[in-house]
C-alpha cells in the first residue's frame, strides 16, 4: 500500500515534504499565540481547499457552495454536543454522513437532470443560501441568535472533547490536513481518480469509454462534501459559536475556493500553497496597514482584491505549477 | 357568533386588499430587479462570461445616484441616463482591459477574476462611504396613488415605469439598430460574425457596456425604494443570478419576467411567512427551475 503510494514520486520531493512536515510539527514550540492562530487558519483553509479540490480539480465540477458542508458539519457536531453531550469525535462520523448525504442529494439532482458548468455552480450557491436562511429560523440549533458551545478557561487540553488551548487545535488541524493530503494523493492515483480526470477533461469521451460518469461524479461530490464536514466540526469547537450569517455566508464558500484556485486547481500542493499565500497575505496586509495607520474598514480587502486580480491575470494555472517546475518535483504524468 | 363571523369577514376583506397591494408593489420592484438582471443576461448572452460583480456594479450606480442627490439635489430618475452612461464607460473599459484576455479561459478562472473585481468594488465603496445605509429622500417619497382599493407608492410606480422604459429602449435597440443586430449576430454565431467581418472584440466591449448601462439605470432607479449599503452588492449579484436563471440565461424577455416573478415571490413570501425568510422562497423557485427546466422559463433548450 505504502509502496504503491510512493511509486513514481521523486526522492527529493519526498525529502522536501518530510522537511515541511517536520517544520510544521516543530513550529508551535517557537511561535507565539498570534502566529499559531494564523497557522491554524492557514491549515484550516488548506484542508477545506483540498476537499473542494476533489470535486473541482479532480472531477471538474465547480462548486461555489462548500460553506454548506462546513456549516452542516459544524452545526451537526455542535448540536449533538450541546443537546445530547455527544463528543466531537463521535459526532464527526454523523456530521460526515449528513454532509455526504446532502452532497448526494445535490449531486443526484444536478447530474441526473444534466445541470453542469455555471448552472451547477449556481445550484450549489442556491442550496447553501437556502440552508442559511432556513437555519436562521431553525430555533433548535439557535436560529439567527446563534449556537454557542460552553466555554471555560482550560488549564488542561482535553483532546477527546476538543476543549483546550490553541496548540491542541493546531495539532488536530495539522493531522487532518496531512491525512487529507495523503488521501487526495491516493485518490488521484486510484482508478476512481483516473476516471475523474477523464470526466474533467472530456465528459462525452469518458462516457464513450464506458465510464459511468453519473456514478463517479456523485462519488466525487459525496467524498468532497463528506471530507469538508470535519473542517466544520473543527470550526465549531475552535470558535465555539455558530451563526448562520457567518458560517453559511457565500463569502465563506469563496474563501474556501480562493486557496486552491490561486495555488493551482487539480494539484495536490495547490490548496496548501494557496492557503499559505492568501492567509499570509491577508494577515501581512493587516500588519502593514495598521503600522501605517491606514486600517480603515475595507482597505485591507481592496489590496487583497488587487493581489488576487494580479495573480489570476499573470498565472492562470495558479502558483504551484511554476514552483513545481522550479523544484523539479513534477511527476511524469498528466496529474502533476 | 354572528358578530365574530362578521369581524372575520371584515378581516379577510381587508387582508385581501393587503395581498393585492403587496403583490402590485412586488411586481413594480420586480421590474427594477428585472432591468438589473437584463444587464446580466445581455452580458452572458453575448460575451459568455458570467459577471459575478454584477450586484457590485449596481451599488456603484446606487452610490452615484445618492451622491448626486445629496450633494447637488439632482433627482435619481433624471440622473438615470447620465449614470447609465458612466456605467457604460466602466463596463466597456472593463471588458476591453480585464475580461477580454479571459474569454477563452476556463469558468473558474473567469469567476476568480470577477470575484476579485467584486471585492475591490465593495471594499472601495466601504472605504469611501462607510458601512452606514444611505438613502435618497425625494419630495414625492411619501406620495401614493389610490386606484379603488389599490394604493400604490409613487416611488415604486415611477421606478417600475422607468424600468419598463429603459428595457423597451434596449429591446428596440437590439431589434432595429444595425449595431444591435450585429451584437445579436455575434451572440448567435461567433465564427460567423468573424467571417462576415464584424469587429467582435469591439462588439463584446459594447455588449458589456450595455449590460453595465442597464445596471446603472436600475441602480439609480432603485435608490428610490432601497437604502444602499456595501453588503448589498453580493446580495444583488445573487438576486440577479436567480432572476436570469429562472427567466432563462441569455433571454431578454425572460430576465424581465424572472424579475417580476421574483419580486412577486419576495413580496408575498414576506407577507405569508416572515420578511427575513422571503428570499428562501426565491431560492426554492430557483432550485425547482434548475431541475425541471434548466434553460429557464423563456430560455432556449440547452444543447
Amino acid at each position: 500500500m505504502i509502496a504503491r503510494l510512493l511509486h513514481g514520486v521523486p526522492r527529493h520531493a519526498l525529502l522536501l515534504l518530510a522537511l515541511v512536515l517536520v517544520v510544521l510539527v516543530v513550529v508551535p514550540a517557537l511561535a507565539n499565540d498570534y502566529l499559531l492562530t494564523v497557522l491554524i487558519l492557514i491549515l484550516y483553509f488548506a484542508y477545506t481547499g483540498q476537499a473542494w479540490n476533489i470535486l473541482m480539480g479532480f472531477a471538474g465540477q465547480l462548486s461555489l457552495g462548500h460553506a454548506l458542508y462546513v456549516g452542516l458539519g459544524a452545526y451537526a457536531s455542535a448540536a449533538l454536543y450541546v443537546h445530547f453531550g455527544i463528543g466531537p469525535w463521535l459526532g464527526m462520523p454523523i456530521a460526515i454522513l449528513i454532509s455526504a448525504a446532502c452532497g448526494f442529494v445535490i449531486g443526484f439532482l444536478a447530474f441526473r437532470f444534466g445541470v453542469g458548468g455555471v448552472y451547477f455552480a449556481i445550484l450549489t450557491i442556491a442550496f447553501c443560501e437556502f440552508t442559511r436562511i432556513g437555519f436562521d429560523h431553525f430555533t433548535w440549533i439557535g436560529g439567527s441568535a446563534g449556537l454557542f458551545l460552553p466555554v471555560a478557561n482550560y488549564s488542561q487540553n482535553d483532546v477527546w472533547h476538543l476543549r483546550g488551548q490553541p496548540v491542541m487545535f493546531y495539532y488536530v488541524i495539522l493531522a487532518l490536513t496531512a491525512a487529507a493530503f495523503v488521501m487526495c494523493h491516493a485518490l488521484l492515483r486510484s482508478r476512481i481518480g483516473y476516471y475523474w480526470q477523464a470526466i474533467r477533461e472530456d465528459e462525452p469521451a469518458a462516457r464513450a469509454l464506458g465510464i459511468n460518469t453519473f456514478r463517479y461524479k456523485i462519488l466525487a461530490i459525496m467524498i468532497s462534501s463528506g471530507m469538508t464536514a470535519p473542517a466544520g466540526v473543527f470550526y465549531a469547537f475552535y470558535y465555539n459559536n455558530l451563526f448562520p450569517e457567518q458560517t453559511l455566508f457565500i463569502l465563506r464558500s469563496i474563501e474556501i475556493i480562493l486557496g486552491p484556485i490561486i495555488g493551482g486547481v487539480g494539484t495536490l500542493f495547490g490548496p496548501v500553497i494557496g492557503a499559505f499565500l492568501l492567509t499570509g497575505l491577508s494577515e501581512g496586509l493587516q500588519e502593514v496597514l495598521t503600522n501605517y495607520g491606514l486600517d480603515t474598514p475595507g482597505a485591507k480587502r481592496v489590496f487583497y482584491g488587487v493581489c488576487l486580480l494580479l495573480v489570476v491575470m499573470v498565472l492562470p494555472n495558479g502558483i504551484w505549477p511554476p514552483i513545481a517546475r522550479l523544484l523539479r518535483v513534477q511527476r511524469r504524468g498528466p496529474e502533476g | 357568533m354572528a358578530d365574530g363571523r362578521l369581524r372575520q369577514a371584515q378581516i379577510s376583506s381587508v387582508s385581501g386588499d393587503v395581498y393585492l397591494n403587496v403583490a402590485v408593489s412586488g411586481v413594480l420592484t420586480g421590474l427594477v430587479y428585472g432591468l438589473m438582471a437584463l444587464g446580466l443576461s445581455v452580458i452572458f448572452g453575448v460575451v459568455r462570461v458570467v459577471n459575478f460583480a454584477h450586484g457590485e456594479m449596481m451599488i456603484v450606480a446606487m452610490y452615484l445616484a445618492v451622491v448626486l442627490f445629496t450633494q447637488l439635489g439632482l433627482d435619481p430618475l433624471l440622473m438615470m441616463l447620465p449614470i447609465a452612461a458612466v456605467l457604460f464607460g466602466i463596463g466597456y473599459v472593463m471588458q476591453r482591459v480585464l475580461i477580454n484576455p479571459f474569454i477563452s479561459r476556463p469558468e473558474h478562472s473567469q469567476f476568480m477574476l470577477m470575484i476579485a473585481v467584486a471585492i475591490i468594488i465593495v471594499n472601495s465603496l466601504l472605504m469611501i462611504f462607510g458601512p452606514d445605509a444611505q438613502s435618497v429622500q425625494t419630495s414625492y417619497a411619501f406620495d401614493s396613488f389610490a386606484l379603488g382599493p389599490l394604493i400604490v407608492d409613487a416611488t415604486k410606480l415611477y421606478a417600475g415605469l422607468a424600468a419598463i422604459l429603459v428595457a423597451a429602449a434596449l429591446f428596440a435597440f437590439f431589434r432595429y439598430a444595425p449595431l444591435g443586430k450585429a451584437i445579436r449576430a455575434c451572440a448567435d454565431n461567433y465564427t460567423g460574425a468573424l467571417v462576415v467581418g464584424l469587429d467582435v472584440k469591439k462588439l463584446y466591449a459594447l455588449s458589456f457596456g450595455l449590460g453595465a448601462a442597464c445596471v446603472g439605470a436600475a441602480g439609480s432607479i432603485i435608490v428610490l425604494i432601497v437604502d444602499v449599503t456595501p453588503p448589498l452588492g453580493p446580495a444583488y449579484t445573487l438576486l440577479a443570478f436567480i432572476i436570469v436563471i429562472v427567466g432563462g440565461l441569455g433571454s431578454m424577455p425572460g430576465a424581465l419576467l424572472g424579475g417580476v416573478l421574483i419580486g412577486l415571490t419576495e413580496a408575498l413570501g414576506g407577507l405569508f411567512i416572515t420578511p427575513s425568510a422571503k428570499s428562501m422562497l426565491s431560492y426554492g423557485v430557483l432550485v425547482l427551475v434548475l431541475l425541471f427546466r434548466p434553460q429557464g422559463i423563456m430560455g432556449r433548450k440547452l444543447t
